[in-house]
């Protein structure tokens, strides 16, 4: 039992609108007709595709392969037949295209040979990778590669595991159906969660504003020894990660550091159970649940297949004829979809319909009042203020100096704001400008570096071959110093043969004894180089060579006699 | 008053010794300055500023030989920098050395290449691979887009192709206020 909770300071209240879609029990999704699998689904790289065209795929079959160890794997939500492997838009705040699997489904719904594990007598390493191969991903919306955060960090072992169910966000409320509905399983989820990182104890955190959760959570949970349910203050954003292990353990992670650093680590109840179907069952992740609510007639949470339409599944709510445009996550972090016909992936938690009576636009942007309401509401304990003033003069050195990287982009300080800033747009350009700046600068001094060894190299390589030029010249004129003292030595024949001839300088006679030298060197270079394939012959192919060798000495001597006169 | 003067040249000599001893000690090798420069250039080593890469140039630069604006790929942004380095006025880029362009590699055709090696040689930052009478390809996360292996290629097989924004390179547009929705 924990004596007592901390607390993070600053968050916001902002009405929960919880009760619409907590109602109903999960429903399932209709399958669609075509699906639209993004490879690229989870934080580090994307996977390579390992389907093509016109192929057949089972449910569950891999289609995505891991590129290093920092990404996760993709699978066929369902069976049938890709359409094509291409670019399509992304649900994304750029917009843009990337690579994705286009599957039509056949309707039989056809699992590959599912191999379940018994994690008891598997290694955490195994059991890693299993969970690679699976491509679970932290459902809660961040998306990071499960098997990482399960690596031991420079404590050497996770002692808390703290799993997230706080849901903090208005509106959704998956987890907390996925909690009511399906305890069990993310029992079994945190339990081999708790096995893989050696964990001594478990904390179940979940806002206190979720009572059935909590109820059904603890009769899950009541034969674990060591796992505890921790009813905890409802205020936004509980659930961010950092702010959940603060309000549990008290322990503040700074920025570049992971909570494996501090012997913690946190998971989402969702991932707690999609590692259940990944060990017990063999199912990889294909399928999560999604909140649909805001101007609809039938707010509820679906389970939906990864690469479902997302219009097709707000038509399931029958969004209000007045809906406008279309949000993806909760209305404090989330952003508007530029089309609504782009897939769910793994990240998707919630699909609002918006229209402006229920989200009214934002009031016209007033200048700063300096008022430091946003200061109070900061869960990072940042100053929103003066990180709103450097990133919009463009001074990212002094935004970096007020933490601008600790910012979690939750929104309180924009919620809180008097004056209608919209600060977190201002944090999100100052920090992807950074990130591309540095990006530019790591390429620009590997340039600086490959140009300087390129040019040392060529230095070297030009010294190199004027010292064996030196080398040669000095053997030359030795070998041809040689030569001439022999000539001076011998009769001067050819000076008697031709008189009329001035007789040649002695700096010619080197020359002309330097040439001699060449020549034999090559004479003798020609002589050495004899075909080596004639050596290891038997006798008759020999002699039948020597009589090659003979016939074609005879041609040339014919060659070199001219023609006879025809007559 | 002889007292006085011996005590201030006593006081002087050391003082010069102690100069003397820094200036040997603390001696900067290198011209900071130009390290400076060459870190604000974009180290394309085009050699579109007329000097044989960015280092030289940076040096011209600081000798006062060469002009801030002579660096395309640096760009308006890169010319601000440097005049807020050397605390010079900005100038706009010298049309007489380029253009600016976006981001841009070389791509080979290698159904095309006949592995003649002019464009390895060429290449300031040995991002092609590929040896005589062999298909040479571009590295493209280090090719820097200088163009220089273009012109030395005698079958015009190596186009330049711009680098297309993805989601891991895509930024935050710099939030703009409409001015329609300020008046309403």
């Amino acid at each position: 039992m924990i004596a007592s909770l901390f607390s993070f300071k600053g968050g916001v209240k902002p009405a929960a609108h919880k009760d619409e879609s907590a109602q109903a029990p999960i429903a399932q999704a209709p399958l669609p007709h075509r699906l639209v699998v993004p490879l690229r689904q989870s934080a580090g790289g994307a996977p390579l595709p390992l389907v093509k065209a016109g192929q057949r795929v089972l449910k569950g079959e891999r289609i995505g392969a891991p590129e290093g160890n920092f990404s996760s794997a993709i699978h066929a939500p369902t069976s049938g037949q890709v359409l094509a492997v291409e670019a399509r838009m992304l649900p994304h705040p750029s917009g843009l295209s990337a690579l994705c699997v286009v599957i039509e489904a056949d309707g039989d719904e056809r699992w590959i040979d599912l191999v379940p594990t018994n994690y008891m007598t598997e290694s955490p390493d195994a059991l890693r990778d299993i969970l690679r191969d699976a491509g679970i991903v932290g459902l809660g919306g961040a998306t990071f590669p499960s098997h990482l955060k399960l690596k031991p960090g420079a404590t050497g072992r996770i002692e808390t595991l703290i799993i997230n169910g706080a849901e903090c966000e208005p509106w959704i409320t998956c987890d907390d159906r996925l909690m009511r509905e399906r305890a069990d399983e993310i029992a079994r989820g945190i339990a081999i969660l708790r096995h893989i990182a050696s964990a001594e104890r478990v904390l179940v955190g979940i806002e206190d504003n979720k009572p059935q959760a909590i109820a059904a959570m603890r009769a899950a949970l009541a034969t674990s020894e060591g796992v505890e349910v921790v009813p905890v203050p409802t205020r936004y954003p509980a659930g961010g990660e950092r702010q959940l292990i603060r309000v549990l353990t008290g322990i503040e992670i700074p920025y570049g550091r992971y909570g494996t650093d501090f012997g913690v680590q946190c998971f989402n109840v969702a991932t707690a159970c999609s590692v259940h179907r990944a060990i017990d069952l063999g199912q990889p992740l294909i399928s999560r649940i999604v909140t649909l609510a805001g101007n609809v007639e039938r707010p509820g949470n679906v389970e939906a297949l990864i690469g479902t339409p997302i219009d097709e599944l707000l038509k399931l709510a029958s969004p209000k004829a007045d809906t406008d445009r279309t949000i993806l996550g909760g209305p404090m972090m989330g952003f508007a979809l530029p089309r609504t016909d782009l897939p769910v992936t793994k990240a998707a938690n919630c699909i609002l319909a918006a229209s402006p009576a229920l989200f009214p636009p934002q009031g016209a942007e007033l200048p700063c009042i300096r008022c430091g309401a946003c200061t109070r509401a900061c869960p990072a304990e940042l100053q929103p203020h003066e990180l709103y003033w450097f990133s919009r003069a463009k001074n990212f050195g002094k935004a970096q100096e007020y933490g601008i990287f600790d910012c979690i982009e939750c929104g309180c300080c924009a919620y809180v704001c008097p004056s209608n800033i919209r600060l977190v747009d201002y944090y999100r350009f100052a920090k992807s400008s950074m990130r591309a700046l540095e990006r530019e600068k790591a390429v620009a001094d590997a340039a600086r570096e490959r140009f300087e060894l390129r040019n040392l190299r060529e230095e070297r390589e030009k010294a190199e071959k004027a010292a064996r030029l030196a080398a040669k010249t000095a053997a030359g004129r030795q070998a041809a110093e040689g030569a001439a003292a022999k000539a001076a030595g011998a009769p001067a024949a050819p000076q008697a043969a031709s008189p009329e001839e001035k007789p040649l300088p002695a700096l010619d006679e080197q020359k002309k004894a330097l040439i001699a030298a060449a020549i034999a060197r090559v004479e003798t270079q020609k002589v050495g180089v004899q075909p080596r394939n004639t050596d290891n012959l038997t006798p008759e192919k020999q002699a039948e060579i020597r009589e090659i060798e003979a016939r074609r000495n005879k041609v040339r001597e014919l060659a070199k006699t001219p023609p006879e006169e025809p007559i | 008053m002889f007292t006085a003067l011996l005590v201030m040249a006593g006081i002087a000599l050391v003082l010069g010794a102690l100069l003397g001893f820094a200036s040997i000690r603390f001696k900067v090798k290198g011209d900071p300055l130009v390290d400076k420069i060459d870190a604000i250039l974009p180290q394309t080593q085009c050699g579109q500023c007329s000097y044989p890469g960015c280092k030289p140039y940076a040096q011209a630069i600081a000798k006062g030989e060469a002009e801030i604006n002579q660096c395309p790929p640096g760009g308006e942004e890169g010319i601000r920098k440097l005049a807020d380095l050397l605390g010079k006025e900005f100038k706009p880029l010298s049309a007489e050395h380029g253009v600016e362009k976006p981001k841009q590699v070389a791509v080979i055709d290698e159904s095309v290449c006949i592995g003649c090696t002019l464009c390895t040689q060429a290449c300031p930052v040995d991002a092609i691979v590929g040896a005589a009478k062999q298909m040479h390809t571009i590295v493209s996360p280090l090719c820097t887009g200088c163009e220089l292996c273009v012109p030395p290629c005698p079958v015009d097989c190596i186009a330049m192709v711009a680098v297309p924004e993805t989601v891991e390179t895509w930024k935050w547009r710099y939030p703009i206020i409409r001015l329609k929705e300020q008046a309403t």
